[in-house]
């Protein structure tokens, strides 16, 4: 291992740290806070795994966390299984679900690839709302006891969900790093750069796309999981939000730097930033962002962290293989 | 008898899908762009047709002398101004620019004229029908349906008879070789998109005639349209006609089923169509 990761770890190690004792120092509302930007930074990095590398253009991720929302759902009311099983059952289900819609999607070509996504979420959303089991159109709540069983107390099962986000925020976040300096991540990196050449040195595009979609699925399916045990009621309309698992995450990525592991934090450090400041101007917010998306897209399309990494040449998490004199 | 009048009402909804569908299959056709904004861009034009029509006390089809026009320069100042740098090999940019378009039009929009639904008046066409045996048929859909058949036979005469289509084959074909050739291709772009918003605005007029609309109704618009030009297959305006029917009497059956079932019906042909046939029904595009 070189230094700069030793250094990079080292931080990150020490930041996690100080993120888990927050129930310490933090008080409620900041908790749900770090909360929230974790879930996030999980999906930006996923989001971003599968358009910045694998040149997916999904626009349809809201269908994997809207699927997480309802198993644990499932799970809980129709299973009678604990809240935590939901977890792993989402991970499959989510999974299952994104291998079948690749079949089928993959025929699109690109732009059209995006909207196919789009359609095969809106089906998803439909299929749930017409589920009168699950409470329609309307949906439904996590039971009470259901929830008691996370922890007896109610600040202990805030602290769990805390702790259930946190390791989620950084574990996507080591674990894309981690795959972006294996050897699959190499192959996810020449399909970035060059998805011709990338052929020609033996990459099978079509399976790394195929594992790439179905594992940002599968886990952003768990994502939803959390956030729907920490919201206790799943609706339709919620749980596949384009706006809120989609468009937030994409203007995230975009805005960071997109094809940049950095780019996921510099972008949700960005979109919390601007939140807390224009939150209240609600539809100019959005505008703001949307301006501020299509901007960093037309001059600089590494997004900020782009623009950072050429001016100074830093590297946070660095995934780029220099030749050593030996 | 309520299958076979589900059948004629979907036939005629297709005709409002291709309208839908043609604006997006024409730029695709010409510079592989896919325009995410495109429903919202309906919308907008069917804003455009309301304010038009309250300043001027038009009729809103008459309204489409000023909206036609008006909706072609947006178009050709977009292309000119933000697509053209965006287009390349690599195909992220153009779909996140629009992407971010279709968020700052909705919320623009709602910004303007709140979440209110709207409709335009179109008078006695509305609700005049015409009685086929057992079956009534409703003008306004009739027009609609007439007015996409003339508009596709219209833009294929343009591509084939005139030499702004030969430009714009030649450009669709080989846009570095038309450029040798002393062809504009970013101009030619930009006339395309000029061209595929004034489809655009007879789409927003059409539906603003015929439904409410908010202005969040882009994208439900712009899912028809895609499912449309998908099912009748890439690059022929015909296919793209008939996809718009097939999807039309798809939501028209399923609605007959349960009116719940009405969409994902369309959504669930879609899928079957990229199964079985994934180049669509009449494919011209290698």
């Amino acid at each position: 291992m070189s230094k700069s990761v030793i250094r990079v770890s080292l931080l990150l190690a020490v930041v996690t740290l100080i993120l888990a004792l927050a129930p310490l120092w933090a008080g409620r509302s900041d908790l749900r806070l770090i909360g929230e930007i974790m879930a996030y930074l999980a999906l930006a990095v996923l989001w971003n795994l599968l358009a910045g590398y694998a040149g997916l253009m999904s626009v349809g991720q809201q269908a994997f966390v809207g699927l997480g929302g309802y198993m644990l759902m499932i799970s809980t009311v129709m299973l009678g299984l604990p809240p935590l099983a939901a977890l792993p059952l989402a991970f499959v289900l989510a999974g299952l679900v994104a291998a079948g819609f690749a079949r089928l999607l993959f025929r699109l070509e690109g732009a059209y690839f995006a909207i196919g996504t789009w359609v095969a979420a809106e089906s998803v959303a439909l299929v749930f709302a017409g589920i009168p089991a699950l409470g329609g159109g309307a949906g439904m709540s996590l039971p009470t006891d259901a929830v008691r069983s996370i922890a007896a107390s109610r600040e202990m099962r805030e602290f769990v969900i805390y702790w259930l986000m946190l390791g989620l925020g950084i574990g996507t976040l080591v674990g894309a790093w981690t795959l972006i300096r294996s050897k699959p991540g190499l192959a996810l990196m020449a399909l970035r750069d060059n998805p011709v050449a990338a052929v020609s040195v033996g990459v099978n595009i079509q399976r790394i796309r195929f594992w790439t979609y179905v594992l940002v699925a599968a886990i952003t399916g768990v994502i939803g999981a959390i956030i729907f045990l920490q919201k206790l009621r799943v609706s339709p309309q919620a749980a596949f939000s384009l706006q809120d698992w989609t468009v937030a995450v994409i203007f995230i990525v975009v805005i960071g730097g997109i094809g940049r592991i950095e780019g996921a934090i510099v972008g949700t450090a960005v979109y919390f930033l601007l939140r807390e400041i224009l939150g209240d101007y609600g539809v100019t917010y959005l505008i703001v962002l949307g301006v501020v998306a299509i901007l960093v897209v037309s001059f600089s399309s590494g997004g900020i962290w782009g623009l950072i990494e050429r001016r100074f040449g830093w590297s946070l998490m660095p995934t780029a293989r220099r030749m050593t004199d030996r | 008898m309520a299958y076979v009048d589900a059948v004629v009402q979907g036939i005629l909804l297709g005709g409002l899908y291709a309208l839908f569908a043609t604006g997006l299959s024409l730029i695709f056709g010409v510079m592989r762009l896919v325009n995410i904004a495109h429903g919202d861009f309906i919308v907008l034009g069917a804003y455009l047709a309301l304010v038009v029509v309250q300043a001027t006390g038009l009729h809103p089809f008459a309204s489409l002398i000023l909206v036609v026009p008006l909706m072609a320069g947006i178009g050709y100042a977009i292309q000119r101004g933000l697509l053209n740098r965006t287009l390349g090999p690599n195909l992220l940019p153009p779909i996140l620019v629009t992407f971010g378009l279709a968020v700052v039009i909705q919320n623009g929009l709602l910004t303007l004229f709140s979440t209110d639904t709207r409709r335009l008046a179109a008078g006695p066409i509305e609700t005049a029908s015409l009685s086929l045996g057992p079956i009534s048929v409703g003008w306004l859909p009739l027009a609609t349906f007439a007015v996409a058949v003339v508009l596709i036979l219209g833009l294929e005469l343009l591509f084939y008879r005139t030499a702004m289509g030969r430009a714009f084959r030649a450009t669709t074909d080989d846009a570095e070789m038309a450029r040798a050739m002393g062809v504009n291709t970013r101009h030619v772009h930009a006339l395309a998109m000029a061209l595929s918003f004034a489809v655009i605005a007879i789409a927003g007029v059409f539906l603003a005639a015929r439904s409410n609309f908010d202005p969040f109704s882009g994208p439900a618009r712009l899912i028809f349209g895609f499912e449309a030009v998908i099912i009748g297959g890439l690059g022929s305006l015909w296919g793209t006609l008939a996809g718009g029917v097939v999807l039309g009497v798809a939501q028209a059956l399923g609605a007959q089923i349960s009116p719940q079932f009405q969409i994902l019906a369309g959504h669930l042909v879609f899928f079957l169509i990229l199964a079985v046939r994934p180049r669509g029904l009449f494919p011209r595009m290698e």
